[in-house]
């Protein structure tokens, strides 16, 4: 990691409101590049709506929101078109278009919007599936596909746009053992080849084993944040311990 | 009187022409106006929401006859005399749009909003998103409906003979006034409307059948 570099991603004092409802008061922290940052939290800790916060799919109240550069968070900001360059978002319910093959869910963005040829595209997207195990599923539709399997595309799709940050909403909330299994092996490796990863994720064992950073979060406020090995091994607050005592 | 021959069949089929021409129109007409209208429907804009809207409420709350008589004499007493295929086609036009606009609004609200914010994250424009994600996904959950709608549509064409338009049911009419067979003149006509619009129903199957193999 180098020390010179800005970080990748600023959380400043971020404050998101659903109506009376305040989800996010005051969050903030940075991820420097090529760090994995795990969110964890309850249900309702506002860990999924910072990061959607972060992927510029809501607007936030207060604070600011810097990714690769570009201010996020505010609405109609023409940072926006440019950060979709620079992260890639994975949703826990896939989100794969269901009319188009596997290939052209990954291809549509390479030509939209990055203008590439269709030969340069699929090319692109045999590459990408290659590395999440895949490339016999080029021509199958969504529906055929495991859930783990559709999760796998996601993901490559995302890759596919070469993003500077990846981030995953928990992303094996909606799998079983076995195919969560398969999706986190696809995120470890991405994360050996250096990507910036920020997950939203209830699996401990992967926090533990491939996070730098863990951030707990709790009632919409960092509760508690640092390296993961410090972090578990020493939590600071009881709210944190009973946490990971009750994801055991 | 005169006795019903073969001649008195030709007429009605050809007035059956005027029909089907008429619903293509309306078809045509009603599609164009009717994407534009679902559209402003779904649009960001609260201004073109509303206004989409109201089109919406005012045409449905008004008889398709009572449209006709307004582009026919209403405009015709304005100075815009319109001969009876232009009144009858641009007033189908503007009821199709109406229902079609709000049955297609149905159908692209359907479409998950997941698959708006997948798109949106993929970098994917506006414009994008409804040609290649939304509107695709959208018109497989709008056939059925559209079809039915359609098939009314044909149904309703013979209105427009109050306004002196000789479609199917206007020519089963002036037939019957010569020959006065009302029951087999207008089983007849009962049966050519028959014969047009059940090749739709038959297929609308056929393209829902396509839609489902396709994925």
């Amino acid at each position: 990691m180098p020390a010179a570099e800005a970080p990748i991603v600023q959380i400043e004092n971020v404050v998101k409101e659903f109506g009376p409802l305040r989800v996010l008061d005051g969050v903030g922290f940075d991820v420097a590049r090529g760090q994995v940052a795990a969110i964890v939290g309850r249900s309702g800790s506002g860990k999924s709506t910072l990061l959607r916060c972060i992927a510029g799919l809501e607007t936030v109240q207060a604070g600011n929101i810097t990714v690769c550069g570009h201010d996020v968070g505010r609405p109609g900001s023409a940072a926006r078109a440019q950060l979709r360059r620079d992260v890639g978002m994975v949703f826990q319910s896939y989100n794969l278009f269901p009319h188009l093959t596997v290939e052209r869910n990954i291809t549509l963005a390479l030509t939209l919007v990055k203008k590439q040829s269709r030969d340069e595209a699929n090319a692109k997207a045999a590459e990408v599936l290659a590395m999440v195990g895949l490339t016999d599923k080029r021509t199958a539709y969504p529906e055929q596909l495991s859930g783990g399997q559709q999760q796998r595309v996601a993901i490559a799709r995302s890759l596919a746009l070469q993003p500077q940050v990846m981030l995953f909403d928990e992303v094996t909330s909606a799998l079983d053992p076995e195919l969560t299994a398969e999706v986190l092996a696809v995120m470890e490796d991405l994360a050996k080849r250096g990507m910036t990863m920020i997950t939203v994720t209830h699996e401990m064992g992967f926090a533990r084993r491939v996070a730098d950073l863990v951030v707990f979060m709790h009632k919409g406020k960092v509760w508690e944040i640092g390296p993961t090995a410090e972090l578990f091994a020493q939590p600071k607050t009881a709210e944190f311990s009973q946490f990971v005592a009750s994801e055991l | 009187m005169i006795q019903l021959n073969a001649n008195h069949f030709i007429y009605l089929l050809q007035a059956a022409t005027w029909t089907l021409l008429l619903s293509l129109i309306a078809f045509v007409g009603g599609s164009v106006v009717g994407l534009i209208v679902a559209l402003m429907r779904v649009s960001k804009v609260a201004a073109v929401r509303y206004l989409a809207s109201g089109y919406i409420q005012l045409i449905q709350g008004t008889p398709l006859l009572i449209i006709l008589f307004l582009s026919y004499f209403g405009l015709g007493i304005m100075g815009y005399k319109l001969v009876p295929i232009v009144a009858a086609g641009l007033s189908l036009t503007l009821y199709a749009a109406a229902f079609l606009g709000e049955i297609w609004r149905g159908c692209i609200e359907a479409v998950p909003r997941t698959q708006w914010e997948a798109s949106d994250c993929l970098g994917l424009n506006r414009f994008q998103q409804y040609a290649y994600v939304v509107l695709p996904q959208a018109v497989k959950l709008a056939i059925p409906p559209t079809v039915g709608f359609m098939v009314q549509i044909v149904k309703n064409t013979s209105l427009a003979s109050v306004i002196g338009f000789v479609e199917l049911a206007r020519a089963g009419q002036i037939v019957n006034n010569s020959t006065f067979e009302p029951f087999v003149i207008f089983i007849v006509v009962a049966a050519i409307y028959f014969a047009m619009c059940y090749p739709l129903s038959l297929a609308a199957r056929a393209l829902e059948r396509k839609a489902h193999a396709g994925r």
